[in-house]
């Protein structure tokens, strides 16, 4: 009963709410899915504890049977062990953090109801996707959570800006699902199961077979690992499919921090940790979302760096930071990426709702170029994002230090080539982690302001609902690291994780992590002061230092301001050839080739030959004795000839 | 061999009840012989639906052999009878026409104004026949319902229809015309090879390999002009454009099918040997269909072609399933068949809902709608959703068990089918958000009203369907699972067979 009270209220409220809403009026839609999911929580807490300290076995609720055809089985089932218990708790706690929130976030919205409808159905997606226990309900989590990604982002209808990244989150995202589906049916192939328990106990048979794919032989799990992962850079924007990301920013900022920081698009690493059992096996794909982790992260990194919007500033630190986790996935340190992941669920939402708060204050402005000064007038909000900061540069005792540190000695501890580029790269963005984050709180509550006086005399700390959320983010924020350090990537991670997560034990980099020498445990430590110091020096001490930075290094600042251009490369290589050759089908194949030598061709053939035909129907009698003249003629030469005289 | 009239002719003959009904009964041009005959063919419909339902209740789904089965004496000395029966493969394309066409019938309630009685007994004749196809074991009953099929529908296109419907009306028949002729020639040459035109028999007989390869073609001609494949898809969009809503609902929704119906009953299990040999030629067409036509239905600027072109991209997807002749691919394949069915029905009747009201398809001419139309943007999103494959909607499992079992059989055939759903995403998205979101700017879109009573009960049942499908469809797929693992079985025992046979006469030799 908990366990489905857990999983299904808020899909309740988002039916009710969402057919009944308009009916019910505001409030009354509001409290019920704020009451949903806030139930929905506390169950989450009670069976993460019960899972994770009191002895209670991991468990498979039988929902419904699904699709079922000839061997092929899939089930709605429920999957609960310390891995879907922790998706859990972040999911359920998050989001009724962000429910409470947008009460009053959206309170001057015409379209309440739907809009925590949505939020609800979002969070039952999520759920689904997390308490899986087959890759085909996953599969339906996956593309749930992305269909209600593209409404949120999409919810105000009236902005061509929103309806296009909203678009762009689904196809970008489709892209992904298109290697997961691929994923999906080569599982089938090779295990002739889809369920995660039969997969796990079959993959040691399967290590070595290899299997056919568009006309390359290869290793068999290495390529499924490699499809799913696609999936994965998809929906946790991976660097090259990363775009949808920073534009789904058009979206209400409840929604950026719930959707776009804290669950959906951290599927990815979940889903990579839930089939540790399969990658496990795949070193060259670890090797691979490795790279790709590394490189997202300083690539992500480095655009924050100049972003000027202040909710794309956190967008691609949080594309940074799924970086962060990823590279820990290709180490094998699953622990450490599903730590990292349940940290970075708190400080970002935290972040995400406190800019929230900044833009609510500052009457929907979002360029920081035109803030600043702003601390005296929301001062809860300004320490709050202090705090957000904190946790997210990783300084001591805040949960990022300990999240962070143990991905980065993870790296340094895998010993190979790839775990060093890593480690680099992690170092790297952790500097510009700090920068960018000081870059943001002083640009936007110190110094002068920069806003006009209207805006300035409205701002406004913001109401106790919205204020409340991010107080128990805020403790999320320093507390989640050093009480859960040990149980998550401690020595005895296999105890706290149970058969939920599987390590093979030569890949012992996070065991070798724990032993890393003292200067690179404090190595990332460095890196943030520095960064820190950076900003305080270019944004405090010396505020024109950055115009004189810009006019030194005018082509890095335009890579990182234009986002290394990724949009307007996809633009010419991907976007417009489509629409030529979309045109170029219809007009030239439907039209010119198919109809032209078909049907029109040969109504056209057919005409002609009916005009010529029609000459012949002169209706001059001496024309038809003429032809019948012709006529015998022919014929009794023919005859004559035939016969042979 | 049960024999005498029993269920299916009940339902395929009581939609001719309401036929005499409406001319005995509903004389005269006046208002009351006009609601009098909307009724009738109503309530006709409806009988013939629940009627069918029963079929679904009695059907054992524990066994592959043909259920209900008629047999009445027709022509003894030419082995020719009327043979009536429904396996696992055609007890939901029964259904489905029983079902659409009452939803068809309420949806020109108001639409068609002019000659509604003719209107009602051109559908109640279409439902017939339609009924009869997929129930007949009879090669001369199936070529007369068949054929039967086209008569009502020229008409409905050609009198009910738009601008151009003549020359749609001919692209059909030109295209229709050369698979149909073939057929009938496949089909004599069929009765004059087993001696009889039960089609029982005919599925237990084999056939010469040489003489396979030559019937498997002519039968293709015709299965693939009306599923449409591509090239010769081209009559799809001119048809769908210029005929009314409901004749698009029941032609997206029910004759596509009776290509792949044609396909999954005659080419696959009577030429096992042939089907393997153009396996390859139809990967490539229908590979070519769904990627080619999903680029086509992007640039269309009228709502009908788009979900026109979308269709062929769909069918593209049975074709596959069917000739990976895998228990997920035709499975797949067959259930993809019912849920275009539903699904793309729906979308014509979306598009119908605001042509009503404005009288243009062009897309450009829209926008902005759900300020005017909440409800209708929320149908018309599930439906949306649902084309996408999203799971959870009827869409999805088509496709996932067609893709999933064309992985089986040919990588390459599952990677580019797949790319068609992201491009599946990107156009009717782009329909969707140039039609329903934006600002509503247009002053005639102002006085837009939202559903009426009559539509939401159009689209409720569609709607349920829908989620049912998508979210239970154990419903759907257990009852022809037998079916479709005997036609598995059969194919694999007749390449078997055939494998041995040929390395019996190499050794021989």
């Amino acid at each position: 009963m908990l366990h489905l009270a857990a999983v299904f209220l808020p899909l309740l409220a988002a039916i009710v709410v969402g057919l009944f809403g308009r009916l019910m009026g505001d409030r009354p839609s509001q409290l019920m899915t704020c009451l949903a999911v806030t139930v929905s929580a506390a169950c989450s807490v009670v069976i993460f504890i019960d899972i994770a300290y009191g002895g209670g076995g991991p468990e498979t609720l039988h929902v419904l049977d699904w699709i079922r055809s000839g061997g092929f089985e899939a089930h709605w089932a429920l999957r609960f062990d310390t891995l879907s218990a922790v998706m859990l708790v972040v999911v359920n706690g998050v989001s009724a953090c962000v429910h409470w929130y947008s009460i009053g976030y959206m309170g001057h919205d015409p379209h309440k109801p739907r809009f925590m409808a949505y939020l609800s159905l979002f969070t039952f997606s999520m759920l689904m996707l997390v308490t899986s226990d087959n890759l085909v309900q996953l599969f339906f989590g996956w593309e749930g959570v992305g269909l209600c990604s593209y409404l949120l982002i999409g919810f105000w209808y009236d902005r061509p800006a929103a309806n296009a990244a909203a678009i762009k989150a689904f196809i970008v995202n489709r892209v992904g699902d298109f290697g997961f589906a691929l994923g999906i049916f080569g599982i089938w192939l090779v295990f002739e199961t889809v369920h995660f328990s039969s997969i796990f106990v079959a993959v040691p048979d399967h290590v070595g077979e290899s299997i056919s794919f568009i006309g390359m032989e290869l290793p068999a799990i290495e390529l499924l690992c490699f499809l799913l992962f696609i999936g994965a850079m998809g929906k946790s924007a991976q660097i090259g499919l990363h775009t949808w990301l920073p534009d789904a920013m058009e979206g209400p900022t409840p929604v950026s921090a719930l959707i776009h920081a804290a669950t959906m698009v951290t599927a990815g690493v979940f889903m990579c940790a839930r089939l540790s059992p399969l990658f496990e096996f795949a070193p060259d794909t670890l090797a691979f979302i490795t790279f790709i982790g590394a490189t997202t992260a300083f690539f992500a990194a480095t655009c924050a760096l100049t972003q000027t919007d202040i909710k794309r500033v956190i967008a691609y630190s949080t594309c940074s930071q799924l970086g962060y986790m990823f590279f820990a996935i290709g180490v094998s340190a699953y622990p450490a990426a599903i730590f990292h992941l349940m940290t970075h669920a708190c400080f970002k939402a935290l972040l995400f709702l406190g800019a929230g708060s900044v833009i609510h204050a500052m009457s929907g402005e979002q360029d920081m170029r035109r803030m600043g000064g702003i601390w005296r007038q929301v001062k809860q909000t300004h320490v709050l994002m202090w705090i957000g900061s904190f946790a997210l540069a990783g300084l001591p005792y805040f949960s990022g230090y300990f999240s962070k540190d143990s991905i980065l000695e993870s790296a340094w501890g895998a010993h190979t080539s790839i775990g060093d580029y890593a480690f680099t790269f992690g170092v790297l963005a952790a500097v510009m982690t700090a920068f960018y984050s000081w870059r943001l709180l002083f640009m936007t509550f110190m110094g002068a302001s920069r806003a006009d006086e209207k805006v300035m005399a409205h701002v406004h700390e913001s109401p106790v609902v919205m204020l409340i959320p991010l107080y128990v983010l805020a403790a999320g924020a320093i507390v989640t690291g050093f009480v859960f350090v040990d149980a998550f990537v401690g020595e005895d991670w296999d105890r706290f994780w149970g058969s939920s997560i599987l390590i093979l034990d030569q890949n012992s980099a996070m065991a070798e992590g724990h032993h890393a020498p003292d200067y690179i445990k404090k190595l990332p430590l460095v890196a943030a002061l520095i960064g820190i110091l950076i900003a305080w020096y270019m944004y405090i001490l010396k505020p024109d230092a950055p115009a004189a930075l810009r006019s030194h290094f005018e082509p890095v600042y335009q890579i990182s301001f234009n986002k290394w251009w990724f949009d307007e490369i996809y633009e010419v290589v991907f976007v417009r050839p489509a629409r030529f050759l979309a045109r170029l089908c219809w007009k030239g194949g439907d039209g010119f080739v198919i109809d032209g030598f078909g049907p029109d061709g040969l109504a056209a053939v057919t005409r002609a030959l009916a005009r010529r035909a029609s000459i012949f129907q002169s209706g001059y009698i001496y024309h038809y004795a003429f032809a019948m003249m012709v006529g015998v003629v022919a014929l009794v030469s023919w005859y004559l000839f035939a016969v042979g005289i | 061999m049960s024999s005498g009239v029993g269920l299916l002719s009940i339902v395929t003959f009581l939609p001719l009840v309401g036929v005499l009904a409406i001319l005995l009964l509903c004389r005269g041009t006046g208002e009351d012989a006009i609601r009098n005959s909307r009724m009738a063919a109503l309530w006709t419909s409806l009988a013939t639906f629940v009627v069918s339902l029963f079929l679904w209740f009695r059907f054992d789904s524990g066994t592959a052999d043909f259920q209900f089965v008629e047999h009445v004496e027709w022509l003894p000395e030419f082995n020719i009878a009327y043979r009536m029966g429904i396996d696992g493969i055609s007890l939901f394309f029964v259904l489905l026409s029983t079902f659409l066409t009452p939803i068809c019938i309420l949806s020109s309630w108001t639409a068609v104004q002019v000659r509604v009685k003719e209107y009602m007994i051109a559908f109640l004749a279409l439902e017939t026949l339609m009924v009869g196809m997929f129930c007949a074991l009879d090669l001369v009953v199936f070529y007369v319902f068949f054929e039967g099929v086209l008569i009502p529908m020229f008409l409905i296109i050609g009198v009910w229809g738009g601008e151009r419907r003549i020359y749609a009306a001919f692209k059909f028949f030109l295209f229709t015309l050369l698979g149909s002729v073939l057929m009938l020639l496949a089909l004599l040459a069929v009765y004059l090879e087993v001696g009889t035109t039960g089609i029982v028999q005919a599925l237990a007989y084999s056939f010469p390999p040489d003489l396979q390869i030559w019937l498997w073609l002519a039968f293709f001609a015709s299965f693939a002009v009306k599923i449409p494949m591509w090239p010769v898809h081209t009559w799809l969009p001119d048809a769908h454009v210029e005929a009314p809503t409901a004749g698009s609902v029941i032609l997206a929704g029910v004759l596509l099918k009776m290509g792949g119906y044609g396909f999954l009953r005659f080419s696959l299990p009577m030429f096992p040997e042939a089907s393997e040999f153009f396996t390859p030629l139809i990967f490539v067409l229908s590979c070519v269909a769904v990627i080619y036509t999903s680029l086509v239905a992007l640039a269309q600027e009228d709502m009908k072609k788009l979900i026109a072109y979308s269709s062929v991209a769909h069918m593209g997807f049975v074709t596959i399933g069917i000739f990976t002749a895998t228990n997920q691919g035709i499975a797949g394949a067959i259930f993809q068949m019912l849920s275009h069915g539903i699904v793309s029905a729906a979308l014509f009747l979306c598009v119908g809902v605001v042509y009503d009201r404005l009288h243009t398809r062009e897309i450009a001419r829209y926008g902005g709608l759900v300020h005017r139309m909440p409800a209708y943007a929320a149908v018309f999103m599930v439906f949306t959703l649902a084309s996408v494959g999203l799971p959870g909607t009827s869409g999805f499992v088509g496709e996932f068990l067609v893709l999933l079992g064309a992985f089986e059989v040919n990588t390459w055939v599952c990677f580019l089918a797949a790319t068609g759903v992201i491009l599946g995403a990107a156009y009717m998205l782009y329909l969707y958000r140039r039609v329903i979101f934006g600002k509503l700017e247009r002053v005639e879109l102002q006085a837009m009203l939202d559903l009426t009573p009559r539509e939401i009960a159009v689209f409720a049942p569609l709607v349920v369907l829908v989620l049912w499908m998508g979210i239970y469809p154990s419903s759907f797929l257990d009852p022809i699972q037998v079916s479709v693992q005997n036609l598995v079985d059969q194919h694999l025992a007749a390449m078997n067979a055939a494998g041995e046979s040929t390395a019996f006469a190499a050794k021989g030799h």
